[in-house]
């Protein structure tokens, strides 16, 4: 016998009332705004491949894309340790561990992102790095003429912008995350440590084999919503000479007087990212949060 | 009575969260392969004893010796006593990302430090012994609430612990899944492992124990053998208990 509902044909969906109603949910579920956003980027993908002066500013824009991705990554791979690290330290007993981290998150969050990224890349390194050059200087003095000597000759600018600019990020960011993944640990029911102490775990272990394993999953989606916001904020390291895309952009758009086709160009770039990324993020989201609540 | 030296020794313990006074004073001494059943009312002080045993609180003053050892805060041998102190609880608290088999051979593995083989093997010995063993390789979250506590049994058991508490371990069971806890509870009685049980099972009270113990406002009111204590109870507090609950 031949089943007459495994292909429904077109017409078939007016015809009988119950696909009736599914095409109409269908139609109210839709994505719609998806549809306009690839509009406006096959339109900007349609100017770069017709219009010279699009195709010249993405050709120089997309030199920068290596480092806003290779930035966006190391950066947030750092901020992801440093955030556990001082998640733990906000609910630890220590008064020292919970205060210096609790110091570290709210000087971040009272700070504005740009302000810390000059402050870290032009005044932070900078104090540290002439810190290690007095440290070395006192070393040769007292005698350890090896280590002293290596350190004064450290050059003022040994650190690179790139390697700054990531520090500066890991650094915002990784008080972010931090606050993230204490609400995901916070939000394990006590039940769950006590449990495990009952069983003679340390707190450590506790935390590494039942609270922490639980506590990261349910914070996975807003760990990979700041990994977007991370991709955007990235552009600000521009303002250190960063050749990111950004960077790029304004110098395309300040040496050709370009300016639509140049931020149009880079708008885009940075869109289509964060849309790719964002299906990434919902696609792992629903792999990793699917054996436990069946 | 000359009995040996009892395996939980509770001294003068009191136990104060904020103003609030849990504990009043209570001394209470359980001797080795004993079952006691603690009881009464909400807000007395059954589960607080409970866990000072341990050391999930921690007293206030007063002190508590298993197997002649001080509870205290040394960490390390507080960790040590622990695998020798199985909990049951009200929850379960089952570890919801770990499959029934993990949960029963995680503390084994990271605490005893046993080869993952023998501790699956443990573990399925201790599944069988709740009539479990065929849901092995679920999730938490696939069992029904009295597996899920027969599981937790298992996980407690898996330490070959000498001691096991019970946390009312029936109180958040719907009524029909209350006897297949209390099933296994009554072998676990019957194989001689000390117990003490915090319930409002009255049944399982006075089928298992060989002691209950009659809580109030913070302190033990009466302490006797089960069959004196539900026969002819001499206090008066507890005589109104024990109308009022087995009258329902």
């Amino acid at each position: 016998m031949i089943q007459k509902e495994t292909i429904p044909l077109p017409y078939a969906a007016t015809s009988f009332p119950a696909a009736r109603d599914k095409l109409r949910k269908n139609l109210r579920t839709f994505p719609w705004w998806l549809v306009a956003m690839s509009a406006i980027a096959i339109g900007t993908f349609w100017l770069i491949a017709t219009k010279p002066t699009y195709r010249d500013a993405f050709e120089f824009i997309k030199a920068g894309l290596a480092i806003t991705i290779t930035t966006t990554l190391i950066s947030y791979a750092i901020a992801i340790v440093i955030g556990l690290i001082t998640s733990l330290g906000r609910i630890s007993n220590n008064i020292f561990f919970r205060n210096a981290t609790t110091l570290y998150v709210e000087l971040v969050r009272g700070i504005p992102m740009l302000v810390l990224i000059f402050f870290i890349a032009l005044v932070g390194v900078p104090m540290i790095l002439d810190g290690l050059k007095s440290l070395g200087a006192w070393l040769a003095e007292s005698g350890f003429a090896a280590i002293g000597t290596a350190l004064t000759s450290i050059k003022s600018d040994a650190i690179s912008m790139n390697l700054r600019a990531i520090t500066a990020l890991s650094i915002t960011y990784g008080a972010f995350s931090a606050e993230i993944f204490r609400a995901g640990i916070q939000s394990i029911s006590k039940g769950q440590m006590e449990a495990a102490r009952s069983q003679g775990m340390s707190y450590g272990q506790a935390m590494r084999y039942v609270i922490l394993p639980q506590a990261i999953r349910n914070v996975l989606p807003a760990i990979g919503n700041d990994f977007v916001c991370m991709l955007k904020d990235s552009s600000l390291v521009s303002v250190l000479a960063v050749r990111d895309i950004t960077q790029i952009a304004r110098l395309y758009a300040g040496r050709s007087f370009q300016f639509k086709e140049s931020y149009i160009t880079l708008a885009v770039m940075y869109l289509i990212m964060t849309v790719i990324l964002s299906f990434l993020v919902k696609y792992l989201e629903k792999r990793f949060g699917q054996n436990e609540r069946a | 009575m000359n009995a040996p030296d009892p395996i939980i020794r509770i001294r003068n313990v009191s136990k104060t969260f904020g103003a609030v006074e849990a504990l009043n004073n209570v001394s209470l001494d359980i001797q080795k392969g004993q079952v006691v059943v603690i009881i009464g009312p909400s807000g007395s002080g059954k589960s607080t004893l409970l866990r000072c045993i341990n050391h999930l609180e921690v007293e206030t003053s007063g002190e508590i010796l298993v197997e002649g050892e001080r509870v205290n805060g040394n960490q390390k041998r507080l960790n040590q006593l622990r695998t020798k102190i199985g909990m049951v609880f009200q929850q379960f608290n089952l570890y919801p990302h770990l499959t029934v088999l993990e949960n029963i051979t995680l503390a084994q593995r990271v605490v005893r430090k046993i080869s993952p083989e023998q501790a699956i093997e443990n573990a399925r010995i201790q599944l069988k012994r709740v009539g479990i063993e065929q849901k092995a390789d679920n999730y938490p979250a696939q069992l029904s609430g009295g597996q899920q506590q027969r599981v937790a049994i298992a996980r407690a058991l898996a330490m070959n612990p000498t001691i096991m508490l019970f946390d009312e371990p029936t109180s958040a069971l719907d009524p029909e899944m209350i006897k297949e806890v209390l099933d296994v509870m009554m072998n676990l009685a019957k194989d001689g492992i000390t117990m003490v049980v915090v319930t409002h099972e009255m049944g399982f009270a006075r089928a298992a124990a060989d002691e209950i113990v009659f809580m109030d406002g913070g302190q033990i009111i009466e302490k006797a053998p089960a069959q004196d204590f539900f026969t002819s109870p001499r206090n008066e507090r507890t005589q109104a208990f024990l109308s009022q609950i087995l009258t329902r």
